[in-house]
């Protein structure tokens, strides 16, 4: 993650690394996600039962050896269940993170860039972001009807917003830069301007910002799947597991617990990754916030 | 002074403009038919066709913008299908819940983070202050109605000491009403004090480090004095603005809760209506929320004008 941030010299990006794992809470965020991307992606080998295999007579049976987080009210083993909804929930939140920046980075740079279009597109994510982020989405999801794709559709329409007005403010300073003067004077393209001078000097906002969206994503996706709104009830993600857990929380508590354990740590991790790395890229904001 | 008020004064109808747009753009990127999907699998084409008239569906699109603008400077948002009343009538009927739901939540986060974040900033570097730090960071981790359905589990099913859910019923006092409240105010209270409480440190540390409190430290006043006259007064209008914000985005954390603790509130309407497919229910809500945040957000920009005189244009 860290290797787009710039491209000095490759000590520079080591000192990079090393000072931004210095930090415990970096550290320990990283750890985390990393184990939570390994559970994803090995869950086959690593989950003990099928996360659909029913079982009637091991119905809300409470954490034991053999089901170390209990079993839900089919009988399916929620440790396994908990490990393979870790793939769609991150499989989400990095799909919202990648298809909101592609949009927010273009239109923040187009705004910025050309001051003809500036004053339409700040108006349009003023007006976007006037809207509170579940309710528009749960809005955009109710027009597309819901499905996996339609979420990450809708989330990634109500977070665009927030990265384009962040690209778009740094790319008004960034235009008035001398290089920027220089470079138009030796007669480099508008594109080749934009792409390698411009965004390249925004790769730290948008890293910074990209982490707390993937964490908003996340939440946002359980809130929708817990109302019903988000992905089908039969696939499982943290969120609809929680859905699931809800009936049954005062004879099988494990069901509802579990999951939720498990997005407070990967969100939790994300913030603490977020905030480490906003704080050493971002040197106006390291005394507050 | 006057042309700058004027130029937010457009800025704002422009945005209200497009937020109106974009309400009207969501409704008709539903693919298919939405009289059809409104009224289901077992309506028959007269029906659906009737619809499409009372809905105005089969007129242009263009006429059919210019309608709803119309319609809405008379300030009419449409009737509820399935509720079979004005889309006004169903938002107001259920202000009540959400609107203390929001009030309630919003005193209990400033509560817990105004005296966190102010001590948290005055000690800055401290182990209060990065314990302050973390905890902000966990409870900004909490889904909301996670937290929710475990509260009342243990406050309300195991102690006993709240109403598991609902709203009194009907013809329940005010009292009643408000103690059903409590826990879920406390729920997406507790989470979004982690917001207020961030940027409480940060703007106390952003004043702390200011010309005359150094002038008012070496003038002999005591800390205290200092710290809550002299800084706190001067740190609150950021604070201020977040605390309106949070308003805002509580309003997102209430149509979750309101759900978990079914209490009969907008929030509670919208989700009912998505899955009712009730569109003018979904659009008109929308617009309010809408409306009301950019409405607070303006306000908020005034009140700068106002009360800060560094504040010039």
């Amino acid at each position: 993650m860290t290797a787009i941030v710039s491209k000095p010299a490759l000590s520079e990006r080591n000192k990079f690394i090393r000072r931004l794992l210095k930090r415990k809470t970096v550290a320990f965020g990283l750890i985390v996600l990393t184990i939570f991307v390994l559970l994803a992606i090995f869950a086959p080998l690593i989950a003990p039962y099928s996360p659909s295999k029913l079982s009637i007579i091991n119905r809300l049976k409470p954490p034991s050896g053999a089901f170390i987080f209990g079993t839900d009210e089919f009988g399916r083993d929620v440790f396994s269940r908990t490990i393979y909804s870790a793939r769609l929930s991150l499989l989400v939140g990095a799909a919202v993170v990648t298809l909101s920046a592609l949009i927010g980075v273009t239109l923040g740079l187009i705004a910025g860039f050309f001051k003809q279009f500036d004053a339409p597109i700040a108006r349009l994510i003023d007006a976007m972001m006037a809207f509170p982020d579940i309710l528009l989405a749960i809005a955009l999801v109710a027009a597309l009807g819901p499905s996996l794709t339609t979420v990450i559709i809708a989330l990634s329409i109500v977070y665009a917003p927030r990265l384009a007005r962040i690209v778009r403010a740094s790319t008004l300073v960034i235009r008035e830069l001398p290089y920027i003067e220089a470079s138009r004077a030796l007669g480099i393209s508008t594109r080749h301007i934009m792409t390698r001078h411009v965004l390249r000097n925004l790769l730290s906002p948008i890293l910074v910002q990209g982490t707390f969206l993937f964490a908003s994503a996340m939440l946002a996706e359980a809130g929708l799947s817990f109302l019903g709104l988000g992905v089908s009830p039969e696939i499982p993600t943290w969120g609809t597991m929680i859905s699931a857990g809800r009936q049954y929380i005062g004879q099988a508590d494990w069901m509802t617990l579990f999951p939720g354990f498990a997005i407070i740590l990967s969100v939790l991790s994300l913030q603490m990754v977020g905030d480490g790395l906003r704080d050493l890229l971002d040197p106006r904001l390291r005394k507050d916030l | 002074m006057i042309r700058y008020i004027f130029q937010r004064l457009f800025g704002m109808f422009v945005v209200m403009f497009l937020v109106v747009t974009i309400v009207f753009v969501i409704v008709r990127v539903t693919p298919g038919d939405p009289a059809a999907v409104m009224l289901g699998p077992d309506a028959t084409s007269q029906d659906i066709a009737d619809l499409r008239t009372q809905l105005g569906l089969d007129r242009s699109l263009g006429v059919q913008y210019l309608y709803y603008m119309g319609q809405l400077l008379r300030g009419d948002l449409g009737q509820s299908i399935f509720l079979n009343m004005p889309v006004t009538s169903a938002l107001l009927d259920r202000a009540e819940p959400t609107f203390f739901l929001t009030l309630f939540s919003l005193l209990i986060a400033s509560a817990i983070a105004l005296p966190i974040g102010i001590y948290a900033a005055y000690r800055r570097g401290s182990i209060f202050d990065q314990a302050a730090t973390a905890l902000a960071m966990l409870a900004a981790s909490i889904p909301s109605f996670w937290l929710g359905l475990i509260m009342m589990q243990v406050f309300a099913v195991r102690f006993d000491l709240f109403p598991v859910s609902g709203y009194g019923g009907p013809g329940s006092t005010f009292s009643e009403r408000m103690y059903h409240l409590a826990l879920p105010a406390f729920a997406l209270g507790i989470v979004s004090s982690a917001l207020v409480l961030r940027f409480t440190r940060a703007s106390m540390l952003d004043v702390l480090g200011d010309d005359y409190i150094r002038t008012a430290r070496a003038k002999g006043l005591i800390e205290r004095r200092v710290i809550l006259k002299h800084a706190l007064k001067n740190a609150l209008i950021p604070i201020l603005t977040v605390i309106g914000l949070t308003a805002a985005v509580l309003v997102s954390g209430a149509v979750v809760t309101e759900t978990v603790f079914g209490l009969p509130g907008i929030g509670n309407l919208v989700v009912s209506a998505v899955l009712r497919r009730d569109y003018p229910v979904i659009q008109g809500a929308l617009l309010v929320i809408a409306a009301l945040y950019v409405l607070i957000n303006f306000a908020i920009d005034m009140l700068y004008l106002l009360v800060d005189p560094r504040v010039r244009y």
